[in-house]
């Protein structure tokens, strides 16, 4: 369709055994797990539950053994995430770094870097967020004003970031920063680079911002004269926005953007027996899950292959997010208070409230739907 | 079929349908003129028994090629019976009866015929039965949204019966018009989608093509975003076909049919929105393809009806059981 192909794939032959492991594992430390943390899920941060995974070999499985990496193929990795999400796993302390910050530092970081930080990555020690957005830009990021100066030895960072989720647990961030002014304001995109910044730096401010479910999940950063040394940043200066919008194409291409909500039917599904509408929609929700899961695998098989399927992965993140938004309120027709079971009322709440940023975090639904627009020939 | 073979043969029909189907054909067959000469061009392709055994003088493909076939039929329309004849003939062959030459007419339990009246014989499938009766069919009417003729079969005597294996299972002729309808929604989709980019090019209001418009280019991309799914799941619905057989396959080909009916109606909502007034003429060629989603979602079972079933299995297997379930219709995840 209109340039846009998705082949089906498989996942890789032997991965029953992959995924017997994981669901015993889930299991059992998935014991206490509540509507709270399976309801937030992949912002949901448990640094302990993230060693245990570390331990195992699932954090930077695709990686070179050199650094630490088991080697594995992105589809093996596929499966492992796909079993943590099913379930509402807390896999915010390792997962910005297994999805994003270490492919970038494996990609373009120095060898030096990738000694320093890979092997922490991979046992789970090392948590990442991500500094991009800022008060006064959000889908504009290229409008970005938090700036980094050069000064002996290192870079002066001076500047505001928001929303940054988990920052005031997380040990770095991975930042876009303002290295030179743009020559013109249609050249936004020329003069940013990209900076791990220690969230421990002196003068850095993290304040944490209360969610509307209640919880500290995101962050505001005031940076106030921090030092970074040169050995800090990530590829060339100046090139920091091509560089991160290649991060964002992976990051956008994952089973996260439609399994957010799915625990909740898993939790639903006894309840909904006694409700004699249920039958057809639980089948259409099942129906759409089951087809979005091979469009992202499809998505997951183009980058095994060593593509990069930004569009497609802009498609996939809009259709499961309309999924995963959907659901709570179709469950909402269904449930009753008195006879569904308080944890799972509780959860659809959660989701209900969680969902929102759904189709915020990671571009928003009408920037992705630009994206899909112009792939379209639409200008 | 290997990949190569199918693009071949995908080729060679698309090459056929394009230079023959088009608005003209599509509005002679609402009228209830026979596409003779479109018909005879398939047979010469052995089309119509591309599904049957070579063993039995046919071509021997499998469902995911019929799948591909039939969603690039959807592209055009459809503007010849052949995916009812191709399943006709299938079917026949799978419970033992040696396939005829000329158009075979589908009959599913007691659902009318697409172009009965014109069926060399009609294909009778009552659970695992299946039955050769003469043809052609008694004139009834037209089909609801499509106006294709669609007759009544007249239960006369069998010329040959047989039953079919158990791979196929007592809805094998639900099931594979159920593919069929899912990937023909996919494929005129993809078409609707194309024609309404198109025209948001080309159409100005306000000094500028309506393309230009924010909320235009919100509505298409929904709109690519369904056509997207609705193509997955008509692609998986026959690779898991060719896997599982068709009553093992019944999941996705349920999975399909459900998808693929809300795509319908999403895509043709959202095309006939961006045409407006235009789109909603005689004249223009969009409500050729827009009544066929419209038809074709309802035919073999509509969104409801497989929902449900699939929404039951659930029900009764339990929460526990939902994701393993779904990742047991793999394959070869077992295998080292
Ligand atoms: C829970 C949560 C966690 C987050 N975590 C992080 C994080 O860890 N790190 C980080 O950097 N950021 C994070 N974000 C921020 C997120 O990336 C931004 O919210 C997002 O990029 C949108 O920016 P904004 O909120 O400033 O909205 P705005 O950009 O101001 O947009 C407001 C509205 O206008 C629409 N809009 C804007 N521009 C256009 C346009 N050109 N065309 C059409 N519509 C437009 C948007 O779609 C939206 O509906 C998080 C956000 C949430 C909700």
């Amino acid at each position: 369709m209109v340039g846009l192909r998705f082949d089906l794939r498989d996942t890789p032959p032997g991965s029953a055994t992959l995924r017997a492991e994981l669901r015993a594992f889930l299991a059992e430390q998935g014991k206490d797990w509540g509507p709270m943390e399976r309801g937030y899920s992949w912002m949901g941060f448990d640094r302990a539950f993230s060693r245990e995974v570390g331990k195992r070999g699932w954090i930077g499985m695709t990686w070179p053994e050199a650094y630490g990496g088991a080697g594995r193929t992105a589809l093996e990795r596929y499966v492992v995430l796909e079993e943590m999400l099913a379930v509402g796993a807390p896999v915010g302390a390792h997962w910005i770094g297994d999805r994003q910050s270490g492919p970038l530092i494996l990609r373009l970081g120095t060898e030096e870097q990738r000694r320093e930080f890979i092997p922490r990555i991979v046992s789970g020690e090392l948590a990442f967020a991500i500094g991009l957005s800022e008060p006064d830009s959000g889908s504009d990021l290229a409008s970005l004003r938090t700036r980094a100066e050069k000064v002996p030895g290192g870079w002066k960072v001076n500047g505001r970031k928001v929303w940054t989720t988990n920052a005031h647990r997380c040990d770095f961030a991975i930042t876009l920063l303002r290295t030179s002014p743009a020559p013109d304001p249609r050249a936004k995109h020329q003069g940013l680079s990209q900076f791990l910044i220690d969230l421990r730096a002196s003068g850095l401010t993290i304040r944490p911002i209360l969610d509307l479910v209640g919880e500290e999940g995101f962050n505001e950063l005031t940076f106030d004269d921090v030092f970074v040394p040169d050995s800090l940043v990530v590829g060339e200066i100046g090139k920091g926005w091509e560089q991160a919008t290649a991060e964002l194409a992976i990051e956008r291409a994952g089973p996260e953007r439609y399994l957010s909500s799915l625990p909740l039917l898993t939790a639903a599904l006894e309840d909904l027996r006694a409700e004699p509408a249920a039958a057809e929609m639980v089948g259409r929700l099942i129906a759409r899950a089951g087809t979005l899961r091979q469009m992202s695998l499809a998505v997951a098989g183009m980058l095994q292959d060593g593509q990069t399927p930004a569009r497609e992965a802009a498609l996939v993140k809009d259709v499961g997010n309309d999924f995963e938004q959907a659901l709570p309120e179709r469950l909402r027709d269904l449930l009753m208070p008195g006879r569904t079971p308080p944890e799972v009322l509780e959860m659809q709440r959660i989701m209900t409230m969680v969902g929102r940023s759904y189709s915020l975090r990671g571009g928003t639904r009408e920037i992705l739907r630009g994206i899909i627009a112009r792939q379209l020939g639409l200008r | 079929m290997s990949d190569d073979l199918r693009a071949i043969l995908l080729d060679q029909v698309e090459k056929l349908l394009s230079d023959a189907a088009g608005p003209d054909l599509l509005r002679a067959n609402e009228r209830g003129e026979w596409p003779a000469a479109l018909w005879e061009e398939a047979e010469a392709l052995g089309l119509p028994l591309a599904l049957v055994p070579e063993a039995m003088g046919g071509a021997g493909l499998g469902w995911g090629d019929a799948a591909a076939l039939w969603q690039l039929l959807g592209r055009h329309a459809s503007p010849l019976p052949l995916g009812e004849g191709m399943i006709a003939a299938a079917l026949l062959a799978a419970a033992g009866v040696a396939p005829r030459a000329g158009y075979l007419g589908l009959a599913v339990d007691t659902a009318p015929v697409v172009w009965g009246r014109r069926a060399a014989a009609l294909v009778q499938v009552m659970g695992e039965t299946v039955a050769l009766q003469p043809g052609p069919a008694t004139r009834q009417g037209r089909a609801g949204f499509a106006r294709e003729p669609a007759d009544a079969a007249a239960p006369g005597v069998p010329v040959a019966e047989g039953r079919l294996p158990p791979a196929y299972g007592p809805e094998a002729g639900m099931l594979a018009g159920a593919l069929l309808n899912a990937a023909r929604i996919a494929g005129a989709l993809e078409t609707v989608l194309a024609m309404t980019v198109d025209y948001a090019n080309t159409r100005k209001q306000f000094g500028r093509p309506i393309g230009g418009f924010q909320a235009v280019q919100q509505l298409l991309a929904r709109c690519a975003g369904e056509v997207a799914v609705a193509g997955v799941a008509a692609g998986q619905a026959g690779r898991a076909a060719d896997r599982h057989g068709l009553a093992g396959a019944t999941f996705e080909i349920a999975s399909a049919k459900v998808v693929c009916g809300e795509a319908a109606h999403a895509g043709a909502e959202i095309v006939h929105q961006v045409h407006a007034a235009i789109g909603f003429t005689d004249d223009h060629a969009l409500h050729l393809f827009t009544r066929r989603l419209w038809e074709w979602r309802d035919g073999f079972g509509a969104e409801r009806v497989w929902a449900r079933r699939i929404g039951e299995a659930a029900l009764a297997r339990g929460g526990a059981a939902l994701w393993p379930d779904l990742i047991t219709r793999d394959h070869g995840e077992g295998e080292q």
